[in-house]
Parts: structure tokens; C-alpha cells; sequence
């Protein structure tokens, strides 16, 4: 629907510094290490008396929702409210769109109300560059999630869990279980993995679900669920949407689970300290047993707190750039 | 262009710390405070406080404030990219605390500390000590304890170098530095 830019650098100021956070994709090592960095910084406010630090005090961000999202927008609400930002949420499917609004429409009435940052979902790939090409010079966007294309703010709150555990990511053999194709997080998860340097990067799935271009993106593809994750010190699991199930993709939910299910006695073929992750939510005894899921190797909960701090070192990078230097010479 | 000059070597430093540590003491008996804490202002502050935490063998663990999300210029000169988490391992709640900072010139940086000690909770009272003091004040905020006054010029700052050696160093330039 919406045309891709030409470039990624949309994303960076003249300066390298973050503007939007759109996609991984264009974005070097350091950059991704600032952000985790800062996030660490950031997670540390949980732990205080005052849950707050004033780094975006007088800003207004705006959650820009057009495909519905209890979680993720709540961690991007508690995030710009622990920077002390102020939040308007936009459901787009209660709003004027519906009486035949146009996007563009919409965004400049809510760039009158003095919108400092957008954190936007949709449902077409590209919707959050296209908003980006539009806002006026010093105001931000933040994709959090568009179409199958990105999920960037998801892939990075999961470098951090990764980090968290594993300290370097070099040495690391990490697997992605699940719906690839589909997946928006998972491709942000791939150009993150790969840009950070994993040493090696599995994805696991069905035939069906696995995109054919997936060894162009530098990773080893297996459809046998213990032979993948053999050795790995990281198994992210993806969510496996139910709507997929009506189509020939899939087999029946029960069948799924057969094959590619995680199981207690499956996950014993990686290494003993293995992580499981899952962005949520867990379809329990379709994706992963409970006893995997509720089990000393799953940091899914960890997941959602980390989830919270690198939201706010995204959302203060990007509103870090000095307004002045954003006007065009 | 910045030109920097040697201005005091490790040991004489060592020396001022030393000697701000007996004035520390002297001063917490004088207003009857036992069982202080310790907080370092990250970076020059905290190397300045691991030594005077040390010599006053205090019992709580130094605590380290980043201030850089209490700056009032962060929306003018960018977050630093290499922020470091703030630890405060002790409950401030009731605590009388020594705050540490290297340099005390405009007091902003003590003020944003001041603000972040207040968002751990809320201390008995904070005594501020500084290695070196200067004019250039634009805050009302003073230190009880101080190691060194240095008389300089419009244009020069002291930078605390280290922490293995610790150095002082007066640097010149035309743009003046918020201490």
C-alpha cells in the first residue's frame, strides 16, 4: 500500500544520530549497543522509590494504533510515562478514519496538538516509514509494528534479554522456532542477531512457514524441531497465529505441537543453560508446553519488564537530537 | 581548541582527600550524625568518594548517581551515549548522605543530583563535599567540605583525570564548560 523509501537513513541524522526507529535494517552495531546501553541504564529506574526520570518532561507522545495491541502499548505508555512525557492514545478504529479521514489528515490534526514522537502500528508493511516522510522536521516515529515487515522495538527489548543472560553475543548459537514467515518479529530479530554477531543463527519450522529467501538472510533452516535447537544457548519461540490454522499452511493445532511443540524432554537437546523466550502471548500446549513455559529456562516474563526500559531508551534517543540542528540549513 | 596544563599529581591529591576525609569527620561529629552514607557523582565524583568511603570506613556501600537524566542542558547537547546506571544500595529514606562531587563551578550538576536523591526517597539531610571548589556559582548551592580553591581565569576549568593515577588539569578554551 504504501511505498518503501529509498533509504534506510531516513532513520539517522546527519549526525548518525537516531530520529526514528523504523527498522533494524540500516542501523550499525554501535547503534544497537547505544541502545541496549541506555536501557540498562533506564532499568534501573524500575528499582526506585519514584519510578521516573524528568529526560522527557513537557513531551507529548502519541500511541498511533491501528491494529489493536493491549501490551505492546501499554509497555510504550509506562516507558514515555517513566520519562515523565505525557501520552494521548489514538485507536485509529473508534476515530475519524472510520468517518473517511485520510492518514495524512489525521496526522496533522494530531501534529496541531504539538506531537513531539509517534509510536505507530499497522497492519501494512511500511506504514511507519510513510508517517515518518510526513511528520514535520524534529518530530519522531517509533514503529511498533508494521505489516510482516518490523517489530524493531521487539527484536531489540530481546538483544537485551539475550545480553542480560549471556553477556556476549558472539559466541552465541541461537534458534528462532516457529511461524517465520509471518513474522515481523522475527525478521527484526535476524538483522538484529546478524548485526550484533551471533556466531550462528537456526530457524525452525515448517515448510510452509519458512520464507524460501530465509538463507539469503544468512541463517541455517531445519524442520525437525530437536535437531535445530541441538547446542543452542538461545530458543526464541514465536507466536503462532490461530487465523494461520484456517489456511493449508497448517496442520491441526494438536499436530503442530506433535512436530514442533517445545517440550521439557525436547528442550534437553540444547545446552543445559539454555534460555526460552516468547514475545507473547503463549498459546500454551500449541507452541510450548507449560512446563517449558513456566520452567527455570523461560525468561518470557523478563522479556515484558526489559520491554519497558528499551522502549525508553528508544523513545529518549529519538527525541535527544537537538532541536535546532533538525531545521534544514 | 582546548590546551590542557598539568595543575596537581596523584599523590598531592591523594594528600587533599586525605585531608577532606578528617574535615568530613570533623563535621559529622560537630552535627551529631553516627551512621552517614556515601553517594559519588559519576565520574570524577565517584574515585573522589571510593577513597573517602574508604578512609571514613563507612558501613553501607558507596552509592554512584549518573546525572545525566537530571541535566538541565539534555535537551541542548544530546544524551551521552554511554550512560551509566545509578546504584544507590542503601535505603535513603531517613539517611543523612555525603554527597561527592570532583568539581563544583555553576552547581547544576549537584542540583540534578540532588533531584535524583530525592526520587530514591527522601534523606535526613545531604552534606555536599568537593575536591575542588570555584567561582562561576549560578545556583545557590555551597560545600561543607572542600579540598582545594583554586584561584583561575575566565576560561580555564579543572578536569580530575583517573582513577589510577588521579590527575588535575587545567584546560583553557574559548568555550566555557559547565562544572
Amino acid at each position: 500500500m504504501y511505498a518503501r523509501p529509498a533509504s534506510e537513513n531516513l532513520q539517522l541524522d546527519a549526525n548518525g544520530r537516531l530520529r526514528h526507529f523504523l527498522t533494524i535494517e540500516g542501523l550499525g552495531r554501535q547503534t544497537l549497543v547505544d541502545i541496549l546501553n541506555a536501557a540498562e541504564s533506564f532499568a534501573g529506574v524500575s528499582a526506585r522509590t519514584v519510578k521516573k526520570v524528568p529526560v522527557l518532561r513537557g513531551k507529548v507522545i502519541c500511541n498511533l494504533f491501528f491494529e489493536t495491541s493491549t501490551r505492546t502499548r501499554t509497555t510504550f505508555e509506562l516507558a514515555a510515562k517513566r520519562l515523565s512525557a505525557d501520552v494521548v492514545n489514538f485507536n485509529i478504529g473508534t476515530s475519524a478514519t472510520s468517518k473517511g479521514e485520510t492518514l495524512l489528515d489525521t496526522l496533522r490534526n494530531l501534529e496541531a496538538m504539538h506531537v513531539d514522537l509517534f509510536v505507530v502500528r499497522h497492519a501494512d508493511s511500511g506504514a511507519a516509514h510513510f508517517i515518518a516522510q510526513h511528520v514535520s522536521p524534529g518530530v519522531g516515529v517509533v514503529n511498533a509494528g508494521d505489516g510482516r515487515h518490523a517489530h524493531p522495538t521487539q527484536a531489540m527489548l530481546d538483544m537485551f534479554t539475550i545480553r542480560r543472560h549471556k553477556g556476549d553475543f558472539a559466541p552465541l548459537r541461537i534458534a528462532i522456532v516457529g511461524d517465520i514467515l509471518h513474522s515481523r518479529v522475527a525478521r527484526s530479530q535476524i538483522h538484529a542477531l546478524n548485526t550484533l554477531g551471533v556466531s550462528e543463527l537456526r530457524v525452525i519450522g515448517p515448510r510452509t512457514l519458512i520464507p524460501t529467501a530465509a538463507r539469503t538472510l544468512g541463517v541455517h533452516v531445519f524442520h525437525d524441531l530437536e535437531e535445530g535447537i541441538r547446542g543452542v544457548d538461545v530458543i526464541i519461540m514465536l507466536r503462532l497465529q490461530r487465523e494461520r490454522m484456517q489456511g493449508a499452511l497448517l496442520p491441526s493445532e494438536h499436530e503442530y505441537f506433535q512436530l514442533w511443540g517445545l517440550t521439557p524432554k525436547r528442550l534437553a537437546a540444547a545446552r543445559p543453560d539454555v534460555i526460552v523466550m516468547h514475545p507473547g502471548p503463549i498459546n500454551r500446549g500449541v507452541e510450548m508446553d507449560s512446563a517449558v513455559a513456566d520452567g527455570p529456562h523461560s525468561v518470557i516474563l523478563e522479556q515484558v519488564s526489559y520491554g519497558i526500559a528499551v522502549r525508553m531508551a528508544v523513545m529518549s534517543m529519538c527525541l535527544q537530537a537537538p532541536s535546532l540542528e533538525e531545521q534544514p540549513a | 581548541m582546548t590546551e590542557t596544563s598539568p595543575f596537581l599529581q596523584h599523590e598531592a591529591i591523594l594528600d587533599l582527600i586525605d585531608g577532606m576525609a578528617r574535615e568530613i569527620g570533623d563535621e559529622l561529629a560537630a552535627s551529631r550524625i553516627e551512621q552517614p552514607a556515601m553517594v559519588g557523582i559519576h565520574t570524577g565524583g565517584v574515585w573522589v568518594a571510593q577513597r573517602l568511603h574508604r578512609l571514613l570506613d563507612l558501613p553501607d556501600p558507596l552509592g554512584t548517581l549518573d546525572i545525566s537524566f537530571y541535566r538541565d542542558d539534555l535537551t541542548r547537547v544530546g544524551m551521552h551515549p554511554e550512560v551509566k546506571p545509578s546504584k544507590i544500595p542503601f535505603d535513603v529514606d531517613g539517611r543523612h548522605i555525603v554527597l561527592v562531587d570532583d568539581v563544583l563551578q555553576t552547581g547544576r550538576t549537584v542540583r540534578a543530583a540532588l533531584n535524583e536523591i530525592f526520587d530514591w526517597g527522601r534523606p535526613a539531610s545531604v552534606m555536599l563535599v568537593a575536591l575542588i571548589e570555584r567561582d562561576g556559582r549560578e545556583l545557590p548551592i555551597e560545600a561543607r567540605v572542600v579540598g582545594l580553591r583554586p584561584t583561575l581565569r575566565e576560561g580555564e576549568h579543572v578536569i580530575l583525570t583517573g582513577p589510577e593515577p588521579l590527575a588535575l588539569q587545567i584546560a583553557t578554551s574559548r568555550q566555557r564548560k559547565r562544572g
